[in-house]
């Protein structure tokens, strides 16, 4: 569970999501991305949202973020509502985001420059930053000279270097492959547990979803809603042998019954309608092929 | 323990700086904040981030030393296959024109009176020391530039705001479109017309040249632009003229480079024109002048005159982007 100790000062980082909806297109190409989702994320809380592919979490993100204004409800950070991006926000993204032209410690500074600051903190700060991302001695390479892993811990720190009070990730391990994905789930809780911060975490991977979060809520197929919610008991540091645990497994097979129903719904909503259950397991003689 | 780290971190060999930079690092580190250790993953303490003592000196991201490293490396041997190439093809050339002239090659094409390589020589020593063809060639040059300039000073700016915004694209795009497709020779008359001088028309005339592919690759660069960065710009802070500077104008780079490769390749064609039409002085000129003097040699001399000039201001374009851009050299679609 979050640690929160009672005597420190007032937390920062509450988002409370209230009964958002997005519609995309007007008309009859008006297509609906979510609908009436409500979920917050506490101060210092490690939250997730898995869903299948194309049910609106990203769109999510990114009204959390500023990018997208809701057709309906709103989006609040410590009771302020959300209009516009802002440092107060760090974003990390699928795609690598790094500045290409701007060298590894140049990036990290970007939001820094922005701000205002000096070159001496902007140079501490962006160092310390790297150094706990252990890429300390790659401060003076390009972007294009490193692997996905390296870019996307240099985009984690990043977005912590302005200090913003949440963490937004949109599948930020997505395009990694699964060692370097569970050895980057491993760094961003030991890096989450440091800074004690707010995440909202965008994910369609299970596992990944249960180590990382103190919370995860599964959204529904398109139009996108909130399907379930659920508590990760388990304890904290987490370590990737828990994932062989018993309690793990439960989760897992809890959250796979959960999206299995939204996925078949998102990829062959036809086949539901026919009354077709798994995926064209019930066709009969004619085989999987004919339906297709 | 914290202290260890800190040792370690101040013998990490920097890239680009000398060894002994390290050395100074760690000295200051002594007056650096006790930090918390970060290899615990419990922590008690909240949200800071831990202090690494700064480099005293800030590094410049490409030394001197990186680019005599970078330019030994290439001595490769597909480099020295390259350059023979080279030779042989420009020797092909001359060999050509040599045969061409020494025998004096008749069939459709006519070497009757096209001078020879040793007459182009000799015209050279005499006339390229001579006060008037350096300052001809001075004259041209001084002409480039300036038109160049001025479609940098006003196709770059232009061309990013056109890319960024779309009201800006619909005022200008129409006028452009228009006068696009109109080569700029022929705004020779109407410039003689437009302009108080020739000088001042000349250079209008390289202008229109290089103006075009400079706004057009511009404009392509602000829109081949990856969405994502501009999204990680905006939520790290930078507002609208940040946003311009730090993202919008590195991020299309590359292309504006490639419009000013462009834009002097079309100048010159322009210029070397409108000097042998409307022209006093100038590279252009001279090689006019010498036709209608039936100075042969001269005429040879001008064209490679203006060869030579042109490879120079492309050589120059292309230096400045690579000292300018640096990270190009490891993006994955160079041939590396």
């Amino acid at each position: 569970m979050t640690v929160i100790d009672a005597d420190t000062e007032v937390r920062k980082g509450f988002i409370d999501v209230r009964s958002m909806g997005v519609t995309f297109g007007s008309g009859d190409s008006a297509v609906v991305a979510v609908k009436d989702v409500s979920l917050n994320v506490q101060p210092g809380e490690f939250v997730s949202l898995i869903g299948p592919s194309g049910c609106g979490k990203s769109t999510l993100l990114s009204i959390v973020a500023g990018f997208v204004k809701p057709t309906s409800g709103e989006a609040v950070l410590d009771g302020k509502p959300i209009t516009r991006p802002g440092s107060d926000r760090g974003v990390v993204f699928q795609q690598y985001s790094l500045f290409p032209w701007l060298s590894v410690r140049k990036n990290v500074e970007f939001g820094l420059k922005m701000a205002g600051e000096n070159q001496n903190k902007r140079n501490i700060t962006a160092r310390s930053l790297l150094d706990l991302a252990g890429l300390l001695s790659f401060e003076n390479h390009y972007p294009d000279q490193l692997s996905g892993g390296m870019k996307q811990r240099i985009g984690i720190v990043r977005a912590l270097a302005t200090s913003p009070q949440v963490l937004l990730m949109d599948e930020p391990f997505g395009a990694l492959d699964t060692q370097t994905r569970v050895v980057m789930q491993e760094i961003l809780t030991n890096i989450w547990q440091q800074f004690r911060i707010s995440v909202l975490f965008i994910t369609h991977d299970i596992e990944e979803s249960i180590f990382l979060s103190d919370r995860i809520y599964v959204m529904t197929a398109r139009p996108g809603r909130i399907k379930a919610e659920i508590k990760v008991p388990l304890p904290r540091p987490r370590k990737a042998e828990m994932t062989d645990s018993p309690e793990f497994m439960n989760l897992v097979q809890e959250l796979k019954g959960l999206i299995r129903e939204e996925s078949l719904a998102a990829m062959a909503p036809e086949l539901k309608d026919r009354g077709l259950s798994g995926f064209g397991m019930k066709v009969g003689p004619k085989g999987v092929g004919e339906i297709f | 323990m914290g202290s260890m780290a800190r040792v370690n971190i101040a013998a990490v060999p920097i890239p680009g700086v000398d060894a002994d930079a390290g050395r100074v690092v760690e000295s200051m580190v002594a007056s650096a904040p006790e930090p918390a250790s970060h290899e615990t993953p419990e922590l008690t303490k909240p949200a800071t981030i831990e202090p690494v003592a700064p480099e005293p000196e800030i590094v410049p991201i490409v030394s001197l030393r990186d680019v005599a490293q970078g330019l030994l490396k290439h001595i490769t041997r597909e480099r020295m296959i390259t350059a023979v190439l080279a030779c042989v093809s420009i020797g092909t050339l001359f060999l050509i024109w040599y045969l061409g002239t020494k025998y004096r090659f008749e069939f459709y094409i006519r070497f009757k009176n096209v001078p020879t390589p040793a007459e182009v020589f000799q015209q050279a020593m005499q006339v390229g020391l001579s006060n008037k063809f350096v300052y001809n060639i001075a004259m041209s040059v001084r002409r480039i530039l300036t038109g160049f300039a001025i479609a940098i000073a006003i196709g770059v700016p232009l061309g990013l705001m056109i890319g960024r915004y779309a009201r800006v694209r619909d005022l200008f795009m129409p006028v452009t479109e228009i006068l696009r497709p109109i080569p700029a020779i022929a705004w020779v008359p109407m410039s003689i017309m437009l302009w108080p001088n020739n000088e001042a028309a000349i250079v209008f005339i390289t202008f229109i040249g290089a103006f075009f592919p400079i706004l057009l690759n511009t404009i392509h660069g602000v829109h081949s632009l990856d969405g994502v960065l501009i999204r990680a710009g905006r939520c790290l802070g930078a507002n609208e003229p940040q946003l311009f500077w730090n993202v919008i104008l590195p991020g299309s780079l590359p292309h504006i480079f490639t419009g000013l490769a462009v834009g002097m390749g079309v100048a010159w064609v322009s210029l070397i024109a409108a000097e042998m039409i409307s022209g006093q002085y100038g590279v252009g000129y001279f090689t006019w002048e010498a036709y209608s003097l039936v100075d042969y040699p001269a005429i040879m001399l001008g064209m490679i005159t203006i060869g030579v000039l042109g490879l120079a201001c492309s050589g120059i374009i292309r230096m400045v982007g690579v000292l300018l851009m640096p990270w190009l050299a490891f993006a994955s679609g160079s041939k590396r």
